[in-house]
């Protein structure tokens, strides 16, 4: 049983505020990502849950004790880091060693612990190498090896992924939601890979200049972002982004995009006659057939494979670029002039000056991906 | 790696020579001379021609420098003795004290921090003159004058600011994560300085204390000023050489000789270790 509690934590570095007034809880056994930017203050927030670093304010709770006057070495937490930060005088059995050799226990029982984690991530025939002469994949595992092997109730991880190649951040990807619910500790995984993130987060929390900009479920986040920015952080390729206002006629909020009506629901009502940020994600525009009611003219301009997805560059009629997503293997248009159609239920509409969403995400239905 | 011809390779060989003959010859010429008689060292031109003595070696290991106009006492051997147990005395408290300071200097930046550090340095840049006067009138009335442990005190103005910047300077080099990793993992913090900071650090620590024992070794005005004959170093006791009937070249070489080879000795040593230190890539982890 671990709960971790931050309450209003703050760290400056001088003058930088570097975690701002944060405040979040975890479950016991919960998996929570932060995740962000790089100098959003992830790997600060992470190190001064593990002790290392100290806040100016707020408190930090663990097991509902506050942790102010406990040492990192009384903690109780696993860490990895994202540059692995082995012992370089060390070989790798005795780097995962180290947390084993606190305490009093016997060659025998180190040496098993050692072997257990080494085992679960296929490390075991490295264990006698020094780290440099691991690769960066085996390093990464050694480094998680380490983390895991004290078996502690609360686990840390720093980006692990950040420094492997992509085949390997693949593999870990699909292998570390079933390696981290076998420890059964509660986790905070920091990442800047919003699909990591998606992945392997049972809640999100979104940071933003030392600040959680949101936190919620994978899905809440992508598909009612808080922000703007929050929602170009989350999805590749990008979301398009059109400056719009909101309008209402009789039949209903609406806005204009290439002379197309896009109608809104009421929800977002709000945004009428005020100067908004429409947002569209690529894969809720599809091609359709031309003068299919609705559909907007495109220019495409080019188009190219993105992993298992196709993304179109097309211009508007008024010269606007759009990006439009669309599974490999599907028929579609590939240059000149196409049309398209937009989910208008997918349509994410914000404050053009403050970038906030005009709709409340606590509002949003999540199973359906629409404002309730 | 790229490829030489052989016109490069011997252009090469050939100036490598000129930098190590031009380096190696005064040690050379020193050797030769710690060979011969006043006679045969003073003969103009100087030759390589002359048959070899030990009779330097002889006089300053005995005790009794004969000169052609008498015959004097000299403690080299005990001078020698000073200089090896001063140096090795001062440079194990500088390390003692200077390498926690410089860990601490390195990884507490504290009000004020950057000031101290700076101030210890400054330590260096001072004349030792400008020190000893005043240094000599307080040790002797505090009773640290002539002493052994009077010199080792003063011989950490020397000692301590070298070991505490290079020292600190290695210190910085080895990323906090790695340290970090360590106390997280349940160890406490002199446990981490003692089995992840100390060894990582090892290059810079020997390089540092080598350096602080050179200098050590060479000082010259303070225990000349602070100590009397029965405690002074061999760079105090080659004054001896120099006596009434003229300078004792002869000796002054073997003397020579044998006061660098405890240093050279522990620069090899060291070198061995430095370069190991240094190609196992140390702290990137």
């Amino acid at each position: 049983m671990t709960t971790l509690e931050l309450r209003a934590v703050t760290k400056r570095y001088k003058k930088d505020t570097v975690v701002d007034d944060v405040s979040l809880t975890v479950a016991d056994g919960e998996t929570l990502v932060l995740f962000g930017p790089s100098g959003a203050g992830k790997t600060v927030l992470l190190r001064l849950i593990a002790g290392v670093v100290e806040p100016e304010e707020g408190q930090i709770l663990i097991d509902d004790e506050d942790m102010f006057d406990v040492d990192a070495e009384h903690r109780g937490v696993g860490m990895a880091f994202q540059n692995f930060a082995l012992f370089p005088h060390m070989s790798a059995f005795d780097n995962i060693a180290s947390p084993l050799t606190v305490g009093k226990r016997s060659v025998d029982e180190i040496k098993a612990g050692v072997d257990r984690v080494a085992k679960l991530l296929k490390i075991d025939h490295v264990l006698h190498h020094a780290p440099r002469e691991l690769s960066n994949g085996q390093k990464q595992r050694t480094s998680l090896a380490r983390a895991l092997a004290g078996s502690p109730p609360l686990l840390l991880l720093d980006d692990p992924l950040r420094n492997v190649d992509a085949k390997l951040r693949f593999e870990m990807r699909l292998e570390l939601p079933q390696l981290l619910a076998g420890q059964g500790a509660t986790v905070i995984y920091v990442t800047q890979d919003y699909k990591e993130a998606m992945a392997l987060g049972q809640r999100i929390a979104v940071l933003a200049e030392g600040r959680i900009a949101q936190i919620g479920t994978p899905e809440q986040i992508y598909l009612s972002p808080k922000t703007i920015d929050i929602a170009r952080l989350f999805g590749d390729p990008v979301i398009n982004c059109y400056d719009v206002v909101g309008q209402r006629d009789d039949t209903g909020v609406f806005v204009e995009l290439s002379k197309q009506r896009l109608s809104l629901d009421d929800s977002k009502a709000n945004c009428v006659d005020k100067n908004s940020v429409l947002g569209i994600r690529p894969e809720s525009i599809k091609f359709v057939p031309e003068n299919t009611p609705g559909s907007i003219p495109i220019t495409i301009e080019a188009e190219t494979p993105l992993n298992e997805k196709v993304v179109t560059l097309a211009l508007t009629e008024g010269g606007r670029e759009m990006l439009i997503s669309r599974p490999s293997g599907t028929v579609a248009p590939t240059t000149g002039n196409a049309f398209v159609k937009i989910d208008q239920r997918a349509l994410l509409i914000f404050d053009q000056t403050t970038g906030e969403n005009f709709v409340d995400s606590s509002e949003i239905d999540v199973d359906r991906g629409v404002a309730a | 790696m790229e490829h030489q011809s052989k016109l490069e390779t011997v252009l090469r060989g050939i100036a490598l020579l000129l930098v190590v003959v031009f380096f190696m010859f005064p040690i050379f010429w020193i050797f030769l001379m710690s060979l011969q008689t006043n006679e045969t060292i003073l003969r103009v031109p100087p030759s390589i021609n002359f048959e070899p003595t030990l009779s330097n070696y002889r006089a300053l290991i005995t005790g009794k420098l004969e000169t052609s106009a008498a015959s004097l006492e000299i403690n080299f051997l005990q001078n020698l003795w000073n200089s090896v147990f001063l140096s090795v005395a001062s440079v194990s408290l500088a390390l003692l004290l200077g390498v926690p300071a410089a860990y601490a200097f390195a990884r507490h930046k504290f009000k004020g921090s950057e000031d101290i550090a700076f101030t210890l340095l400054s330590f260096r840049f001072a004349p030792p003159l400008l020190v000893l006067l005043p240094l000599s009138l307080y040790f002797q009335k505090m009773g640290l004058a002539d002493t052994y442990l009077g010199l080792i005190w003063v011989y950490q103005l020397i000692c301590l600011p070298l070991i505490l910047w290079i020292v600190r300077g290695y210190f910085e080099d080895i990323s906090p994560d790695i340290e970090y990793a360590y106390r997280v993992a349940g160890h406490s913090w002199f446990s981490t300085f003692r089995k992840i900071a100390l060894p990582l650090a090892g290059p810079g620590i020997a390089a540092a204390g080598l350096l602080a024992f050179i200098f050590a070794w060479n000082n010259f005005i303070f225990a000349l000023v602070l100590a009397s004959a029965d405690k002074q170093p061999v760079t105090v006791g080659a004054l001896a050489f120099i006596t009434a009937s003229g300078i004792q070249y002869g000796q002054i070489a073997a003397a020579i000789v044998m006061s660098i080879a405890p240093t050279l000795a522990l620069a090899l040593y060291a070198q061995k270790y430095l370069v190991e230190g240094l190609s196992l890539g140390a702290v990137k982890g």
